[in-house]
């Protein structure tokens, strides 16, 4: 059993490092062209949006449009939070809080 | 130690805050899912990376095979070489071997704060180090905290901690937007991301709606050139 677990920890090590380590250090070798350049400073927005997304309009595999949807209640004010101060500390706060106050209710 | 390296822990502080809830309640459930404290505190070493980590733990559970806990962990993680190819244009002063430590921190979270960062100034190898440190280590810390204490607090969900790492992407997101391009890239990912979770097996929509929705940014940017010229 617990040479499972290290097998599968092992496993999990590589196949997560080398996505991270093969751009950074290939890539920062060359010029990137000026278009993939536009392309590569629109991935930061796009991916925190494709992860968010999901977690706040999908459950049990269905889209999530009701007031019984608690991630996208609390979403709410975190995103004028967020919107008015830019910070994160206040945001995650507010975030618990909110899913704290609504999971009372 | 240098204002580089301290700023870059200052820059984890929010980091940090999330890393907490999320990694204690990892511990939590790992090990109500059989883990013992020892492999959590090896996965967060070794592996460190929240949302697979969460994933493998319920696959080992429920008896999944090892091989495809270990697919599933590479669909997952996959996103990062966006992250890490995004990150390359600004640290072409850094060398290779430091790159390949530094990318090893490479997480949603490090990388929301450092790609933030790069827009602003030159990003030294002592900042990521301080700012990627500082966050595995609070992961470290709050996976294997969680793991100890678990079974002293039964339910942590109840508190509201579940959705800290939401509420942080909300905030990472929001910090991103500088421009309407950005705003209509970011409605783009997240309906091709609901549209592709929704539809196709696996971990895929992430992937995929990044590439197209940055795509989709790339051609809106080209045609108002050309309309406004």
């Amino acid at each position: 059993m617990e040479q499972k677990v290290l097998l599968m920890i092992i496993g999990m090590s590589i196949v997560t490092y080398l996505p991270r380590m093969i751009p950074l250090v290939i890539l920062s070798k060359f010029n990137i062209p000026p278009l993939w350049m536009k392309w590569l400073n629109y991935i930061p927005v796009a991916v925190l949006s494709a992860l968010l997304a999901p977690i706040l309009l999908i459950s049990d595999g269905k889209l999530a449009l009701s007031l019984d949807n608690k991630p996208l209640l609390a979403s709410i004010p975190c995103f004028l939070v967020a919107a008015k101060t830019k910070n994160l500390f206040l945001t995650v706060l507010v975030g618990i809080v909110s899913m704290f106050l609504l999971k009372l209710m | 130690m240098s204002n580089e390296y301290l700023k870059g822990v200052n820059d984890a502080i929010p980091i940090i805050l999330g890393y907490l809830p999320i990694g204690f309640a990892f511990g939590v459930l790992a090990t109500e899912q059989g883990l013992t404290v020892k492999d959590i505190l090896l996965m967060s070493l070794f592996v460190y990376a929240g949302s697979a980590q969460f994933i493998a733990s319920a696959m080992f559970s429920s008896g999944a095979a090892v091989w495809s806990t270990i697919a599933t962990t590479f669909l997952v993680n996959l996103r990062h070489l966006l992250m890490s190819a995004s990150l390359a244009p600004y640290v072409k002063h850094i060398k290779s071997y430091l790159l390949a430590f530094i990318s090893y921190g490479i997480t949603d979270e490090t990388f929301a704060v450092s790609s933030t960062a790069v827009g602003q100034q030159t990003v030294s190898a002592k900042y990521f180090a301080g700012l990627h440190i500082t966050s595995q280590g609070s992961w470290i810390v709050s996976t294997v905290l969680g793991g100890i204490l678990g079974n002293l607090i039964p339910n942590p969900a109840q508190w509201g901690i579940d959705f800290a790492l939401s509420a942080m992407f909300i905030g990472l997101l929001l910090m991103q937007i500088k421009a309407k391009k950005d705003i209509v890239v970011a409605f783009c990912a997240a309906g091709l991301s609901l549209i592709t979770a929704l539809s196709v097996k696996g971990n895929w929509n992430v992937m995929i709606a990044a590439i197209l929705a940055a795509a989709i940014g790339v051609m809106t940017e080209q045609w108002s050139k050309k309309f406004s010229s």
